[in-house]
């Protein structure tokens, strides 16, 4: 054992010496570290888990930052969003069920369809999406940890405090009543007076916010995390989907946190970013909102396709045909998700050459899509499947995303856009593409994730039931509507006259809604109930080939004790090539391995922050800041104060954390 | 990169240390590696590279939205005088000149030199406040105001932006600089001021476009 104690004292150390020579240092804590074997003994395994675990208390639920705990919270968060964002879609249905209801006003209406769109794309989602990243990607590359934990438990704050303002001023019965898109000159000062904006335009704010922070987290941990030997063509593609969605993230989510900062503005200090009278345009609002709302569909769509080829490689018992033509596919839907924007505005007066642009992008990204679909369908083909609830919501995939899809390149030819416009037939199909692409792969995903992290299977029965009451029920709910808008029916109204003659289609809507809600009740009943009763997983219960079933489950705090050197793809399915795994990193503190970016070659050693209050206190501040904000625009001044302090006492090392860290220091 | 430490005995030791990183039968030994590094070896470069991404996508898309509103307008600037181009062109200077304490910082972290570090880094405080005092007058002579017209608005929008990069990283340096005084340190700290300098050089590279557009547009159309 070569203790860095042996290593001859360096010019840096030496520095160290002479900055630190005036303070009195407490006694520093410079016990030698413990560092792990191969295989790492249960001594190590045991300091692991201590060293990573979170702090007990309520101060120390605060202060957490493991991402297996924070993940689980912005899951469970997310899904908490969804439940709401459900509930307020059956009561729209009810509504509807019947001509001239009076169940709900329209002023509440107003507020329901906006706070279901807003919940369901802006609080559930973009962030379950990556709060399933937070959770899984370390674990599938190999990694102790996410990069930043700290910044990661401040996103979280962030993001929970900005879906608890929209909900507490729904509650206060100032929600937002401008649909979920915002459109000005109807969102703007003129026209929407009083909070209820404002409270809508800082929701952008939080959770932007927090996704542009999780992208970056996310985009580090892939980069310089991995396990060594997974090059980037080893990775996972679930991983290559998230590292995608991240890069697009940080290019589409900029523009919605300027437009709406540029509402706020326009509402609250009088300028005109979006006011004809005075030189602005309402067509601005447009093409910034869509410049992110188009790219947002797909960094809802990509990891679904993410957890596709995870879920169907496990079921298929084989790896996912043609890798290169899925991660080059993944990449050219991320390029040409940001060519398509104008297709929302084509009822706009823009130049007719460059909607057939549009037009023609539209058509073109159905490509890679299609390319990806028939290897999948190549994998299904040449697999043994093994046909459980996971596999079944990944399918129901292929048969609701394609309608979706169809619909999709209908709308996206000017005449047909133009006569269904803003109808029941563009609801049809965004719930398509959206439930279709995203929901049903993400219960698959989490039905064949829960065991990782409770140790225990959710229900197959109860899976099965689930699966078949959502699917029934969802095209029951769903495919009406496509009819309803053809004949007529304009999304966005809160009650229509018997004559319509669309009375019969909207009772069978409302009925296939109550039938999906009853799907979607079971699987949350089987996802609480089999957090105790499910039977017992095991570390690796569907023979996966990926690194997350090569640790315990749930897995140590620490991830692993001893980091697997990856020699191939699926690394589960491959003889036992040595090097098997890393030594020498600490087990007693908080040691991670950093690799090359390209190549994963082992670079250094690096020391991670301990467990801390002040990502929260920094949330709570920032929080303060933007409701503040709402009220006066003085509050992004005074409001600084507190977030500055609260980030820098998060920033300044402690005495004690930097000597162990010198403990272990070797220069580069 | 050109980020290793130009520093023999540094160089030799991380020789040495890739020499002992052996495959010794399964475990790959990995004790010897350093604890730190810089640029893109480090998570700290990515992470600044990643809000460097994300603020640059912001002042694009502030740009194309004034020069969308410019498209949209017969006069530009509709009624008001262009801004004064003194007390802006002054603040260019010295942001440019400002440069230079910034990357005499990042290169003294990069060889672990903490006094040329310690200078360095108040040399790049100072510089940041002297830009702000300044930035105090280029606001006075905007010969507009954010609620006058959309013109108005938009080139507030983007004053204010950039102002709030300059707060921000006039405040980092400012923490560095007394952490570099004070300690505690370690090795990562010398990455965190070389990772800092850097998102510097953006802070004044971004502002050459946002000077551009503010003061070129209004006088050459």
């Amino acid at each position: 054992m070569s203790g860095p104690a042996e290593l001859p004292p360096t010019a840096l150390q030496a520095a160290f010496d002479r900055a630190s020579a005036d303070l009195a240092f407490p006694a520093p804590d410079d016990r030698p570290p413990v560092l792990n074997d191969v295989p790492p003994s249960a001594e190590q395994e045991s300091l692991l888990d201590r060293s990573w675990r979170d702090p007990p208390g309520l101060l120390g639920a605060l202060s957490a930052i493991n991402h297996k705990t924070i993940g689980r919270r912005f899951v469970l968060t997310a899904l908490g969003f969804f439940i709401a964002g459900g509930l307020l879609a059956a009561l729209m249905r009810l509504q509807l069920a019947r001509p001239d209801s009076q169940l709900v006003g329209p002023d509440l209406y107003n507020q329901l369809f906006t706070m279901h769109g807003t919940t369901m794309m802006f609080l559930f989602a973009v962030p379950v999406m990556q709060a399933m990243a937070v959770l899984l990607v370390p674990l599938m590359i190999g990694a102790r940890s996410i990069a930043f934990p700290r910044m990661n438990a401040y996103a979280y704050w962030v993001y929970l405090f900005g879906g608890l303002m929209l909900y507490g001023a729904f509650l206060l019965n100032i929600g937002p009543d401008t649909g979920w898109f915002a459109y000005v000159p109807l969102s703007g000062p003129e026209h929407s007076p009083g909070k209820r904006v404002d409270f809508w335009a800082q929701m952008i704010t939080f959770t932007e916010l927090s996704a542009l922070l999780e992208a970056v987290i996310l985009i580090t941990t892939v980069f310089k995390l991995r396990a060594p030997g997974m090059t980037l063509n080893r990775m996972p593609l679930y991983v290559w989907a998230m590292l995608v969605t991240s890069f697009m993230v940080m290019f589409a989510m900029p523009a919605v946190m300027f437009a709406s900062t540029a509402l706020i503005t326009d509402r609250l200090v009088g300028t005109h970013f979006y006011n004809p009278r005075e030189g602005g345009d309402a067509l601005l609002w447009q093409h910034l909102f869509w410049f992110f709302g188009h790219p947002e569909v797909y960094l809802i769509f990509i990891p679904g396709l993410g957890f596709l080829s995870a879920v169907i490689a496990t079921f298929a018992r084989r790896p996912v045909f043609g890798y290169p033509a899925m991660v080059l596919s993944l990449i050219a839907t991320a390029f040409l998700a940001f060519g398509l924007w104008v297709h929302h505005m084509f009822a706009t007066p823009l130049p007719e050459l460059g909607k057939s642009f549009f037009t023609a992008m539209s058509m073109l990204i159905a490509v890679p899509t299609a390319v990806q679909i028939f290897c999948w369908i190549a994998t299904l083909a040449t697999g043994r499947l093994h046909w459980k609830t996971p596999l079944l919501f990944v399918l129901a995939f292929f048969a609701v995303l394609l309608l979706g899809g169809l619909s999709g390149l209908m709308l996206a030819s000017v005449p047909l856009d133009l006569q269904v416009h803003d109808s029941y037939f563009v609801v049809a199909h965004l719930h398509y593409v959206l439930i279709g692409g995203a929901v049903f792969p993400l219960i698959g995903a989490v039905i064949y994730w829960y065991p990782k992290f409770t140790g225990r299977l959710m229900s197959e029965r109860l899976g099965r039931w689930s699966f078949w009451l959502a699917f029934v029920g969802f095209n029951l709910a769903f495919f009406p509507m496509h009819h309803l808008g053809l004949h007529g029916m304009p999304r966005r109204v809160y009650t229509y006259p018997a004559e319509s003659g669309w009375q019969a289609l909207n009772l069978l809507a409302t009925g296939g809604a109550l039938v999906l809600a009853a799907g979607m009740a079971l699987f949350f009943i089987n996802l609480w109930r089999s957090r105790r009763h499910g039977e017992p997983a095991g570390a690796d219960p569907w023979g996966g080939g990926t690194l997350e079933w090569a640790t315990a489950s749930p897995p140590n705090a620490g991830n692993f004790c001893a980091v697997p050197v990856v020699h191939g793809r699926e690394p589960l399915w491959q003889a036992a090539t040595e090097p098997v795994a890393v030594a020498g990193l600490a087990v007693d503190r908080r040691e991670v391995l950093v690799s090359t970016t390209l190549e994963a070659h082992p670079d250094h050693r690096l020391s991670f922050p301990v467990p801390t209050p002040w990502p929260f206190a920094g949330a709570l501040a920032t929080a303060a800041l933007f409701i503040g904000s709402i009220f006066t625009p003085w509050a992004v001044v005074w409001g600084m104060v507190p977030v500055a302090i609260a980030l820098t006492l998060w920033f300044w090392p402690r005495r004690r954390k930097t000597a162990e860290d010198l403990a272990l220091e070797t220069a580069p | 990169m050109g980020t290793l430490p130009q520093n023999q005995a540094a160089l030799d030791r991380r020789a040495d240390a890739q020499a002992r990183l052996r495959r010794a039968g399964a475990g790959l030994d990995v004790r010897h590696l350093p604890s730190f590094g810089f640029g893109h070896r480090s998570l700290m470069w990515w992470g600044t590279v990643g809000l460097i991404v994300i603020e640059g996508t912001v002042f694009a898309i502030a740009i194309g939205a004034y020069l969308y509103l410019m498209s949209r307008s017969s006069h530009w600037p509709p009624a008001e005088l262009p801004p004064d181009y003194g007390w802006a062109t002054l603040n260019t200077g010295l942001l440019i000149a400002s440069l230079l304490p910034a990357y005499l910082a990042k290169r003294a972290a990069e060889a672990l030199d903490l006094p040329a570090v310690r200078r360095w880094v108040t040399a790049g405080s100072l510089a940041s406040l002297l830009v702000l005092v300044v930035r105090v007058f280029e606001f006075t002579s905007l010969n507009c105001t954010w609620d006058g017209s959309a013109y108005g608005s938009a080139v507030w929008m983007i004053m204010g932006l950039h102002t709030l990069h300059l707060l921000t990283d006039a405040y980092d340096t400012l923490v560095l600089n007394v952490l570099v005084f004070t300690g505690p340190l370690e090795g990562k700290r010398f990455a965190d001021v070389s990772e800092n300098a850097l998102y510097w050089f953006f802070v004044v590279a971004s502002w050459l476009p946002l000077y551009a557009v503010i003061h070129g547009t209004p006088r050459w159309t």
